[in-house]
């Protein structure tokens, strides 16, 4: 998946890092200095995600998106901030943010989550059934089924499976798990995440020839038909 | 402070200008604003008293002179109606000849030619309702010779024969003399006594503010461990005093604890960054065309680089959790959930590492029943912390509960996670708190001691108490929720 980034970061290094790293990913990205530039080439060209320093000289990055948001561009912003407490993330998120990441961050982190923000822009409305190659998930009933196969999830897992099949054929991070499934807007010191997944790799893929869930090294998981 | 002696002021012209700043300085004090005060309402209260007694004395004065002018009025009446003219004429001669006293004598002819007395002519002045006259007195003989007031009394005789018996006021006048010129040496005397009193007593007060200025002082001069002298006796500048003793007892426990953690932060944060830079230092001395020894030397860094920030990350919770500043924003939480939640989290790590979690919510505690004011996240983080220790300290085969008490005397929830590792020996137990304090037999396992800080500073934000005990054998640790956290 190809996408269009603008990255507005005052610090030159790190834009340009993440530039690099992004492009390497095989994404075109173009990089503002700061809080105007970044408004400019905002509302003059078309992307499909904006990556946002939420701290820049000139123009502050909750503002911007503030007016951004207010002349109607709907782009997905996520927001770099080396603020990390509850309240500075809930500020990002009603300025119009879609996402949040608290510096120091892993690069793998940031890449799955403006591929996931891109993407839940695309998906359809609201589904009651996800499916991914043989695995069904009906979110009516409240059941899962592979290859026919009924499987019992306990509530967790569920959503767990239900999370990382909205967001197949993306990388899913442990963070982005603890958010999304737990509400955990905090690291614990285990690795609980690994636990949960061998458990639900237990369920969907031990039985069957062919695994959907995938260890991305460095990163995380992705739940998608072939490797 | 520079001030000028009095005595300079006169000596040294140059420094009046100081001096003249000196005097303001003192009357802006509290002490000579307070003394004025008094000095007023006791200047004022003086003046009140003797205008009273004054009136009195007077009033009293009068009444009396009116009884012996009616008194004596009746016995000349009684002799004239014996005698007659020529005896009453003898009368008021003999009475007129008696000298040094104050009386006032005198009979004319219905002409106006005096027969007797010892006033000169009739005074010109009209009745009075009373029946008195009230006349000035220029040219009495036998009197007194200056000018003063008289009070007479005035009959017809039949044939127009007229006579007045009367009395010099010059005694009144003498006592209002006398009250006015001694008024100003006792307003004079009441104004030193006053403002010397008053000086002396608010000076003593005042040197009592002034030592807590003083102290004050040193403290911004970076002297802690100065304190506000007390002089027992409780008075409210004792109890002030008192209170900002105990406040500087907490800051200098809060500076001593900062200077404390700021030790360990460099130590903490030191350590791992110099395994950090010598491992990269070293990959680069040990020149190599192996991509895979590179390789790995960056995933190391970056293995330590994420605890370096995951410890940096926990320094900076506990900071904002100890801050208060969260307070703010707190919202009714459900502990259910958040004791739910957590329990869901982690009972498959301890299920794979061969211990079984066991949530227990006692009888009677229903979602939504127990609500407390507080911070999901931090608690949520709280909870996760306890787990995550207990866990890694049980051993294999070992149970670990998490359980969850409703309202009950003085608490309005208590959040338990006992386990049956090793325990805490009672001595250690207040040092596992304090930030990267790693017991012993911590040390050989991962984590940078900051774990249960967390905890401790999370439980202070909400107002909780944090209680550490014997699960004989391990270790229990309770967050008691005080009755008033209830949402």
């Amino acid at each position: 998946m190809d996408m269009k980034v603008l990255v507005i970061e005052d610090d030159q290094q790190a834009a340009s890092y993440l530039a690099k790293g992004l492009k390497e990913a095989g994404h075109v990205v173009d990089v503002a200095n700061d809080g105007k530039e970044g408004l400019y080439l905002a509302g003059g060209e078309h992307y499909d995600v904006m990556v946002v320093d939420r701290m820049l000289p000139g123009r502050d990055g909750l503002s911007l998106v503030q007016v951004l948001r207010a002349a109607g561009n709907d782009t997905p912003v996520l927001f770099l901030s080396a603020l990390g407490s509850v309240e500075d993330r809930v500020k990002g998120l009603k300025a119009g943010g879609d996402d949040y990441l608290t510096k120091p961050f892993a690069f793998s982190e940031l890449l799955a989550r403006i591929e996931v923000l891109v993407r839940r822009r695309g998906a359809a409305q609201p589904q009651t059934k996800l499916a991914v190659a043989d695995l069904e998930l009906d979110l009516l009933a409240r059941g899962v089924k592979r290859a026919g196969k009924p499987i019992e999830l306990l509530p967790r897992e569920f959503a767990l499976l239900e999370y990382m099949m909205r967001n197949a054929g993306s990388v899913v991070t442990r963070t982005m798990m603890l958010e999304n499934v737990w509400d955990y807007h905090f690291d614990p010191q285990t690795n609980v995440i690994d636990v949960h997944i061998a458990r639900l790799r237990q369920k969907i893929d031990k039985d069957f020839p062919t695994p959907l869930i995938h260890t991305v090294r460095g990163a995380g998981y992705s739940l998608r038909a072939a490797s | 402070m520079t001030a000028a002696a009095p005595g300079d002021c006169a000596v040294k012209p140059g420094r009046i200008k100081q001096c003249v700043a000196a005097a303001a300085r003192m009357l802006r004090t509290t002490a000579v604003r307070l003394s004025a005060l008094y000095l007023a309402l006791f200047v004022g209260s003086v003046v009140l008293i003797l205008v009273v007694v004054y009136r009195t004395t007077a009033g009293f004065l009068t009444e009396e002179i009116g009884e012996t002018v009616a008194l004596e009025v009746g016995a000349f009446q009684d002799h004239y109606t014996k005698y007659g003219l020529p005896g009453l004429v003898d009368l008021v001669r003999g009475r007129s000849a008696v000298v040094n006293n104050n009386a006032i004598y005198l009979l004319t002819t219905p002409t106006g030619a005096v027969l007797a007395g010892n006033l000169s002519r009739w005074p010109d002045v009209a009745l009075s309702d009373t029946g008195w006259i009230h006349f000035k007195v220029a040219d009495t003989s036998g009197v007194s010779n200056r000018p003063s007031t008289a009070q007479a009394m005035t009959f017809t005789l039949p044939g127009h024969f007229r006579l007045l018996v009367g009395r010099d006021m010059s005694e009144l006048d003498q006592l209002s003399d006398r009250m006015v010129r001694s008024l100003g040496w006792i307003i004079a005397a009441t104004a030193m006594l006053g403002l010397g009193g008053g000086l002396l007593v608010s000076r003593g007060a005042m040197r009592r503010i002034e030592a807590i200025n003083r102290t004050t002082r040193q403290i911004m001069a970076g002297d802690l461990s100065d304190r506000v002298p007390r002089f027992g006796g409780g008075d409210e500048i004792d109890r002030l005093a008192g209170n900002l003793n105990a406040m500087l007892d907490r800051l200098e426990r809060l500076m001593t604890g900062m200077r404390q953690v700021t030790d360990s932060v460099a130590h903490d944060l030191r350590t791992p960054l110099t395994r950090l830079r010598s491992r990269i230092e070293l990959a680069l001395i040990h020149d190599t065309d192996d991509a895979e020894v590179y390789r790995g030397v960056l995933q190391d860094s970056i293995g330590e680089a994420d605890r370096l920030i995951a410890t940096f990350t926990a320094l900076l919770s506990i900071a904002e959790a100890e801050s208060g500043a969260k307070r703010s924003d707190f919202t009714a939480i459900d502990l259910v959930d958040v004791v739910q939640l957590a329990a869901d989290l982690y009972e498959p790590v301890a299920e794979e590492r061969g211990q079984r979690l066991a949530m227990e919510i006692a009888e009677g505690v229903a979602p939504q029943t127990v609500v407390v004011r507080g911070n999901g996240q931090l608690l949520a983080q709280a909870v996760s912390n306890l787990l995550d220790n207990a866990i890694k300290y049980t051993p294999e085969g070992g149970t670990i509960t998490l359980r969850l008490d409703g309202a009950a005397a003085g608490q309005a929830a208590r959040v338990t996670v006992a386990d049956n590792g090793p325990g805490v020996p009672a001595e250690e137990r207040p040092k596992v708190l304090q930030r990267f304090v790693r017991l012993d037999a911590a040390r050989a396992s991962p984590g940078n001691g900051l774990g249960l800080s967390l905890v401790d500073a999370v439980a202070s934000l909400h107002g909780a108490r944090l209680e550490l005990s014997d699960n004989q054998p391990g270790l229990r640790v309770a967050l008691v929720f005080p009755a008033d956290a209830k949402s």
